[in-house]
Parts: C-alpha cells; sequence; structure tokens
C-alpha cells in the first residue's frame, strides 16, 4: 500500500466493509466491534435494496467528509484504507499519514457501474439499519483513485 | 378519474425517475465528453454515461442514493384535486419505491432509527392557463441537497453580487456533491419561496438556457472543479432561474445544487 500515490488510478479486488454515518457511530462507541478491522478497507457507502437476480443494488460512495469526526478510533483499530467521495479535513489527511493508511476515491453517482464490481455481499452487523448497515462486499476490479496517499498528499484541497 | 389506474401510472414513473435519466441531461452529458479534453475528466464522464446505460438497461438505480422522493402537482383548469387523488400519488410513489429495490432512506430527523420508504414530500400547484394534470416525480439525492444556500440580498443589490453567490455556492459544493452539476436558483417570494423556486428550476429542460444562464454558467467553469473534483472545464452542466414577485424590502436568492444524475419524470394527464 505505501507503494501506491496519490492520483493512481486502480483496480481493487478484494474485500471491504460498507459503514456511513450511523455505522460510524455505533462503531466507534462499542468496546469490541463485531469484525476484525485489522489491515481492513471500509467504504463509504449505503447500498439501494438488492433486485431479484442480482448479487447487490446500486452502491456508489457517499460523501465521505460526514466521516472525518470517526476516523481516529478506527484506524486506531487496525483500519487501513478509507473509500468514499469528495474531500477530507486536514486533520483527516495528517491521521493517515500518522498511521500510514489511504484514502481512495470511487466513481461518485455511478452506483449502477459499481454494482457490477461486486461479487459477494453478507451482512455483518447492525442489520436493523437497513441500508447503514454493515456489509461484508466482495469485490473485482473496483475502479478507485488514490486521493490521499501514506505520505499525507491528497488530490483535494483539506476542507 | 381512476384512481387504481393513476397510482400504477405514478409507480412506473418513479421507476423511470430512477432508472434513467432525462433526454435533456443525457445529451448534456455526451456533449461534455465529447468537448473534455482533460483525460481523467473524461474518464470519469465516460463512467458516468456508462452508469446511465447500466441502469436502464438492468432497471438498477442510477444512483444508490434514491432520494428524498419530491412530488410536484400541477392541477390545470378541469382538475379537482382531493385527498383521495394525491393519497393515491403518494401511494403509487411509494410501491414504486418499494417494487423496484430503491433504497428507503427516509427516517425521522432527530430519532433517525429505521428508515422507510413513506414520507415523500408533496408540492401542489393549481395552473389554470392548462386544462389537465402534470406529476412530476424528483428523487432528490442528498449529497447536492446538503449543499443548498440561501441569501436574503438587500433590494438595491447589484446582479453581480447574486451572480457571485451562486458561483460560491458551486464553489462550496465541490468534489462531495458529484459534479458536473446542474444548478437551480430561485429568486423572489419568502425564503421558504426562493427555494422551492430553485427546486423548480431543476425541473425545467436544462438544456435551453438563456443569456443570463449561460453566462454565469461560463463562470462556475472556470472553477475547474470538473467531473469527480478531478479538475478540467466540466464543472457544471446547466443553471436555471426562476423568479417571482418579492416584497419591497427584500431579495431572497435560493441556489439548490443537483449532482450529474438529476433524475425527474414527468406525467402529464388529459
Amino acid at each position: 500500500m505505501k507503494y501506491l500515490k496519490v492520483g493512481d488510478e486502480i483496480l481493487f479486488s478484494g474485500v471491504i466493509y460498507t459503514a456511513r454515518d450511523q455505522a460510524h457511530q455505533r462503531l466507534v462507541k462499542l468496546k469490541k466491534i463485531p469484525f476484525d478491522l485489522e489491515g481492513e478497507v471500509i467504504y463509504y457507502c449505503g447500498p439501494s435494496a438488492t433486485p431479484k437476480g442480482k448479487v447487490i443494488g446500486a452502491c456508489g460512495p457517499t460523501t465521505s467528509s460526514r466521516m472525518d469526526k470517526f476516523v481516529e478510533p478506527l484506524l486506531k483499530k487496525g483500519l487501513v484504507g478509507m473509500i468514499g467521495k469528495g474531500g477530507r479535513s486536514k486533520s483527516v489527511r495528517q491521521l493517515i499519514k500518522k498511521y500510514k493508511a489511504l484514502y481512495l476515491v470511487a466513481p461518485s453517482g455511478c452506483g449502477a457501474l459499481l454494482a457490477q464490481k461486486v461479487i459477494s455481499k453478507k451482512i455483518v452487523c447492525f442489520k436493523d439499519l437497513g441500508p447503514e448497515a454493515v456489509y461484508r462486499l466482495e469485490v473485482e476490479d473496483f475502479p478507485l483513485i488514490v486521493a490521499i496517499d501514506s505520505f499525507g498528499r491528497s488530490i483535494y484541497e483539506d476542507l | 378519474m381512476n384512481l387504481k389506474k393513476l397510482k400504477k401510472q405514478v409507480q412506473e414513473l418513479t421507476a423511470k425517475a430512477n432508472f434513467s435519466l432525462g433526454s435533456d441531461v443525457s445529451g448534456l452529458l455526451a456533449k461534455a465528453y465529447r468537448l473534455e479534453k482533460n483525460k481523467r475528466a473524461k474518464n470519469a464522464l465516460k463512467q458516468i454515461i456508462d452508469n446511465a446505460d447500466i441502469a436502464k438497461k438492468e432497471r438498477v438505480a442510477i444512483c444508490q442514493d434514491t432520494g428524498l422522493p419530491l412530488i410536484f402537482i400541477e392541477a390545470g383548469k378541469k382538475i379537482t384535486i382531493s385527498n383521495d387523488l394525491v393519497e393515491a400519488i403518494k401511494q403509487g410513489v411509494e410501491d414504486g419505491y418499494r417494487k423496484n429495490f430503491l433504497r428507503r432512506s427516509i427516517v425521522d430527523p432527530l430519532k433517525r432509527g429505521r428508515s422507510s420508504y413513506r414520507g415523500a414530500i408533496v408540492h401542489l400547484d393549481f395552473t389554470p392557463k392548462v386544462s389537465g394534470l402534470k406529476i412530476t416525480v424528483f428523487p432528490k439525492g442528498f449529497g447536492s441537497e446538503n449543499k443548498t444556500r440561501l441569501k436574503m440580498f438587500d433590494p438595491t443589490a447589484d446582479f453581480t453580487e447574486i451572480e457571485q453567490f451562486i458561483v460560491e455556492s458551486v464553489q462550496l459544493a465541490g468534489a462531495q456533491a458529484c459534479p458536473p452539476f446542474l444548478v437551480g436558483v430561485g429568486i423572489g417570494g419568502t425564503s421558504d419561496t426562493a427555494l422551492l423556486l430553485a427546486k423548480k428550476a431543476l425541473i425545467e429542460k436544462a438544456n435551453i438556457l438563456n443569456s443570463t444562464e449561460k453566462k454565469i454558467l461560463k463562470k462556475i467553469n472556470m472553477l475547474k472543479i470538473g467531473p469527480m473534483g478531478l479538475g478540467g472545464p466540466t464543472t457544471c452542466l446547466s443553471v436555471k432561474i426562476r423568479t417571482q414577485d418579492t416584497h419591497i424590502a427584500g431579495l431572497p436568492v435560493g441556489v439548490n445544487i443537483s449532482c450529474h444524475a438529476l433524475r425527474r419524470a414527468t406525467l402529464q394527464i388529459l
């Protein structure tokens, strides 16, 4: 991951966990979170319902900056990557540098296209939150751009 | 009027609004793609266009944020509006969301908790100049809605100050609100009217602009935010302004931004 630098365009294949506003609020309050964050990537996303015969509904990124205030506790628990859309605060950029993490952006407003890159979807926790629950997604060739690299260099200006 | 039939029509209208872009918006995107020279921006525009094609073909939502559904009802001269009629339309929208696997994104503002499909917002206008019933379903995504701005100008303010306010609002929206944008501006009325006019401006044909709108569009595109906020001249596709008479003491201006996936579909009955 340290070889990825700001502006790099990649196709990611692997596992990501969805979490947005409400899930973050719960995750940072829990002493022990229901899944291991060590080395994992969180995707700021609340997918549409899954149509019959499909793996997932539309699943594009949501605005990352709303999650800025929850970033540090999750980095402490081993989180290494975040995927979303738009810029971040200066403090998040510095935290990414400190923890040698990454922030990537997915094509915003392209939920139908991204749905085709998801191979499997499994609920992990907070089922009551519906679209805001945590889902484990297995993705293939998920198009991403490195927006903040592990040196704290950003493609966007600080918010 | 056959309310059962109306409900079905509105249900399909809701699907159409969420699965396909209007020809005005898709035309603007195609034109932007043709003209874009910045490689990264061109690629982002290609993804946006491909996404819309996939959504339409696969009947999947264009965006996972299927919005807070807005319903604009325009009742012409020969239309009698009843509770049953409005309820049938609302039910049609709700069914459209549920049956087409769109996202349930509506919650109590303070308790939050479990989200639902119920809570579409209805705007009703009486338009005596036309005879029929016009229904528009407009799923408004909140990434862009969160960037809404209102300013109460002095009545003696220069129009350049208003222009500046509009451009600044787009700048503040930045990469977060999914550029390239379509911008709706409402001028006049009271504070609430100005913002409602801005929404209504977004329903109008996005590819027909007057000279003032074209001028502001040009200024916005000098911001170089670009698709996904990655630079290039394609920051905004359209600016539409609607006005209404206001009070001698004021000049309210509302700015409502739509992401590139401006989704609204209209049904004209009779």
